[in-house]
């Protein structure tokens, strides 16, 4: 048994050592297969078996022995026979192998499809070499050549086969992606297999596809990198990005094999344009309004890295003049696409669309060619300037101001004495609020409009953009709509503050304004709180004394039944201690919009008001009568003694004494008149004598 | 001539009476102006008051301190009745009961009625005697009135000491007895008061007796004939008989009189404007 062993390991070990060399090595094959005569068959066809052995010296698999490829052929006698199994490059390319398995081209094999594609269809047989040589069929360059044998218009695979595109080695060799690398000879440009992958190629309905819907954007931007931050946001007056931040599938716009650059064709560059424009005296040639176009105000403005023809659309490169081709005015949404929109439905843009000669378009606000930032300080739009940018239409007299039917006039000289405008204007804070800051920049609506920012409805979201501890404390408040629930209008913010002359609320002026304020709505308990000391110190015009918010608050204003109320039962100490230190509990008693009019509710105060009014009444009526009845009686007693006076001074003057003089009180010394009484008359002589 | 004047002259009030009633038209006529500021503050009014007094506060302080003011006299005054008691009268009895009394006798009754006849045509002039019926009415008509709007006015002056012990809603009764209660004595002192002491034609334009204490004898002989009639039948007249006082002082008496009168007469048509065109 021994033997036998040994025998085989020897007869292996011979075999190995030279059989092989003697049957596989490559020369022995190229010994027959030189002969460009040789031919073998294949499935009954008579083909040539040639191998160009100077090819396949310089291929990549020149050091390969033949056997590693044609493996069938290992330990074979030679001349071997016909119809060898097909080369099997999956023994070593073991990975791309199974890719190709799964792809289109791989399933069409393993249908048994003739017309499928082997990896030597593409790379080659005997002379493959790697895919950078130049010379390779998969050589970017060659790539569309290699898949047009199959693809192209005309051939068995695109007519018996179903490629729902058509044309399509002329269509991507009329693209940008063709002519970059067709007569550019860009080899970074894409090719077949860029986006098709090279040997994943699948359906563009399979999701694990390159082209799949939702892997598209991610081939794309490959190259694309970011293509959506420098994408412009309308195209063709569609938007582009639908959702935002989510990329449609870039052959929506662009298709597959059709890919055409859209701006910067030659005879559109700005210089172009600039030959004629930079002339200051270029006139239109129909109204003669200048056409002239500063290079500066553009190279300066926001839009300088803006080319002319990406606003002034419309030009044909072709043309001497592109421009001639141009029909539509400039549009700016076809960029800032969110704005436009925006302004469509304002007033403003509604007053366009109607064709309004007073309705004002971008650039009325924003200029033209020397467009600026708002954080630019030389811009229209720099908040400090607003105002005078809306007040050239919208002051007393201009042309927005004479259509304006609503309450609210002067608004830019007083929105300049406000709180706001003084912060603005005044110390310069930029943060202040200005006009758009409350009417929004380009969504100006009328305030009845429900949409407005300036609607009731609004009024405290757009207030509360700056004042936003204030709103916060305000929708909690009984004032607040949530809360409210009552049909009954609630104020908001510009009800007590107004809307173009707010005031700092520490003013005087304010603070006895905003009782009035209160008092539009709660008319009858306003009045009580003017019979009481608070209310009349204040109606003197005195701020020192309790005013509706000081008890009830201002923003947070609740009912008094609210326990957090400032005026409920746990507060209202707390309350009245702000101002009376030494208040307790019976000192809170004190009824702050009593009235002595009502009967039933303060009887207390009814009718002690009552009796002192009697007191009153009896007391002058008694008084009164007693006077009137008196005056006609006083009357005469003063006529006698004016009488008696004058008949004294008539005697005196007679007598040989010289008269009385001044104080008339001394005088009278004469004879009484008729009412005096028979009993003075005697004393009154008496006196005269003792005198 | 000199000494005919000196020897005509009846005095009818203390120096310290005098005084009294000028320190008590001083703070009479501040509390007035201050308080109706107040009270009529809907008024266009009491707005420029209240900017005269100095805003509210100055107005209130002033209010305050002539109330302090008008206790004073008040308390002056009975301490000065205490020691006339005790001086000139005696006895309370003597005081309270006696001839010159403040209090209302039957004399001042049937003076009363006597009056009423008279101004109807049908009776003689009553024989008023030193205190007139109305005399005594307006004398404690102030003493009624201290008392309420004096007591108020402290409950308003210091609401958190009161409500230590007193309900809250006390303060409001409070205000409606001080503010009405002065709007009463205002309007009494200032039509009434007024007129039957200076206005009526026999006096008019003024009676400078409360400020000069002294009068003719003429004029007290027909004023006062009652009281004349007494003096002379006991010899006491002589007692009373003082010196006028020189034109200047009078005139200087007349000046403050008149402005007094002035402000006074202001208030109540202001009043009146108040509570016919402005009430509410």
């Amino acid at each position: 048994m021994r033997p036998i062993p040994i025998f085989w390991a020897l007869a292996v070990a011979a075999a190995l050592l030279t059989g092989g060399a003697h049957a596989q090595e490559n020369s022995e094959c190229l010994d027959c297969h030189e002969d460009r005569e040789l031919t073998g068959t294949r499935n009954g066809r008579t083909i040539s078996v040639y191998v160009d052995v100077k090819r396949l010296k310089n291929s990549i698999h020149a050091d390969v022995d033949c056997i590693q490829c044609h493996a069938d052929l290992e330990g074979k006698e030679l001349p071997h026979d016909d119809d060898l199994k097909p080369v099997a490059c999956g023994s070593c390319h073991e990975d791309i192998e199974a890719l190709h398995a799964s792809s289109l081209h791989g399933q069409a094999i393993a249908r048994g499809d003739p017309l499928a594609p082997r990896c030597q269809n593409c790379h080659g047989g005997h002379d493959v070499v790697r895919v950078k040589d130049p010379k390779s069929p998969v050589a970017p360059l060659r790539v569309p050549f290699l898949c047009g044998k199959c693809h192209q218009e005309g051939a068995t695979v695109q007519r018996q086969r179903t490629i729902h595109q058509d044309h399509i080695l002329e269509n991507f060799s009329e693209s940008i992606h063709g002519e970059g690398l067709l007569r550019k000879g860009l080899i970074v440009a894409p090719n077949c297999a860029s986006c098709h992958t090279a040997h994943s190629i699948r359906k563009h309905t399979d999701p694990l596809s390159s082209i799949a819907r939702a892997n598209i954007a991610k081939t794309c931007t490959q190259c694309h990198a970011e293509i959506e931050a420098v994408h412009r946001k309308v195209i063709k007056g569609e938007l582009w990005e639908k959702q935002a931040h989510t990329l449609p599938a870039c052959v929506d716009c662009h298709q597959p094999h059709k890919v055409r650059k859209v701006f910067y064709d030659q005879g559109m560059a700005d210089s172009d344009c600039m030959r004629c424009h930079s002339d200051p005296a270029l006139k239109a040639s129909k109204d003669g309004r200048s056409l002239a176009v500063n290079a500066d105000d553009v190279s300066h403005s926001r839009h300088a890295k803006v080319a002319c023809s990406q606003c002034h659309t419309g030009v044909s490169a072709s043309r001497v003049r592109a421009c001639e081709t141009i029909t539509q005015k400039v549009d700016c949404s076809s960029c800032h696409a969110e704005v436009g929109q925006v302004y469509q439905t304002s007033m403003h843009g509604q007053l366009v669309a109607k064709k309004d000669p007073n309705g004002p378009t971008c650039k009325e606000c924003h200029g033209t060619h020397a467009v600026l930032g708002k954080t630019d300080r030389a811009s229209a739009t720099f908040p400090t300037n607003v105002p005078r940018l809306c007040a050239s239409c919208h002051r007393e007299g201009e042309k927005a101001a004479k259509r304006y039917k609503g309450t609210q006039h002067d608004i830019i000289e007083h929105y300049t004495e406000s709180i706001h405008g003084k912060g603005l204007m005044k110390s310069g804070l930029t943060v202040t609020a200005m006009c758009t800051n409350c009417h929004t920049a380009h969504g100006v609506l009328p305030k009845k409009d429900p949409a407005s920012s300036v609607n009731p409805k609004n009024i405290p979201e757009t207030c509360g953009k700056c004042h936003y501890g204030i709103e916060e404390m305000f929708e909690k408040s009984i004032h607040a709509t949530a809360v409210g629930k009552t049909k009954e209008p609630l104020p908001v913010c510009s009800d007590c503050h107004s809307a173009h002359t707010i005031r700092r609320t520490d003013e005087t002026g304010f603070k006895l304004d905003i009782m009035s304020k209160c008092g539009r709505c709660h008319e009858k308990i306003a009045e009580t709180y003017f019979d009481t000391y608070h209310g009349k110190v204040s109606q003197l015009g005195y701020t020192k004394t309790a005013k509706c918010y000081d008890c009830h608050g201002a923003h947070d204003i609740l009912p008094a039944d609210d326990p957090k109320s400032h005026l409920s039962r746990a507060n209202v100490l707390q309350t009245c201690q702000k101002c009376h230190a030494g208040a307790t509990r019976r000192f809170a008693g004190y009824l702050t919009h009593a009235t002595h009019h009502d009967p039933k509710k303060y009887p207390f105060l009814f009718y002690t008001f009552w009796g002192m009014t009697s007191l009153l009444i009896v007391t002058f009526i008694v008084g009164g009568l007693h006077t009137i009845l008196w005056f006609p009686r006083a009357l005469q007693m003063r006529r006698a003694r004016d009488r008696a006076e004058r008949a004294a001074e008539d005697a005196a003057e007679g007598g040989a004494e010289g008269r009385p003089e001044g104080t008339p009180e001394s005088g009278g010394a004469g004879a009484p008149g008729e009412a005096a009484e028979p009993k003075p008359k005697p004393k009154e002589e008496g006196e005269s004598d003792g005198r | 001539m000199a000494a005919e004047r000196k020897e005509a002259y009846f005095e009818r009030f203390t120096r310290l009476n005098r005084t009294l009633h000028i320190v008590m038209i001083v703070s009479f006529l501040s509390l007035a102006l201050t308080g109706m500021t107040l009270k009529f503050s809907y008024t266009g009014w009491a707005r420029v008051l209240a900017r005269l007094f100095g805003g509210f506060e100055s107005a209130g302080y002033v209010h305050r301190m002539a109330a302090v003011l008008m206790i004073i006299t008040f308390a002056t005054h009975v301490v000065d009745l205490v020691r006339r008691k005790s001086r000139e009268y005696g006895s309370w009895r003597a005081l309270l009961f006696g001839r010159d009394t403040m209090l209302f006798t039957k004399k001042d009754l049937s003076d009363f009625v006597g009056s009423v006849k008279w101004f109807l045509g049908k009776g003689p002039r009553p024989q008023y005697g030193r205190w007139t019926y109305w005399e005594k009415f307006d004398y404690f008509a102030v003493f009624w009135g201290m008392m309420v709007i004096g007591s108020t006015g402290l409950m308003l002056w210091f609401p958190e000491l009161f409500t230590r012990v007193a309900p809250g809603w006390f303060i409001n009764v409070a205000t409606i007895i001080h503010s009405d209660e002065a709007l009463l004595a205002v309007g009494f002192i200032f039509t009434v008061h007024f007129f039957n002491t200076h206005l009526r034609p026999e006096k008019f334009p003024m009676d400078l007796v409360i400020f000069t204490g002294r009068m003719s004898l003429e004029e007290f002989k027909e004023d006062k004939p009652a009281e004349y009639e007494y003096l002379v039948s006991r010899g006491e007249l002589e007692k009373h008989l003082v010196e006028p006082y020189p034109p200047i002082v009078l005139r200087a008496i007349r000046a403050f009189g008149f402005t007094a009168l002035t402000i006074g007469f202001m208030v109540v048509i202001w009043i009146i404007y108040a509570m016919l065109f402005a009430y509410r």
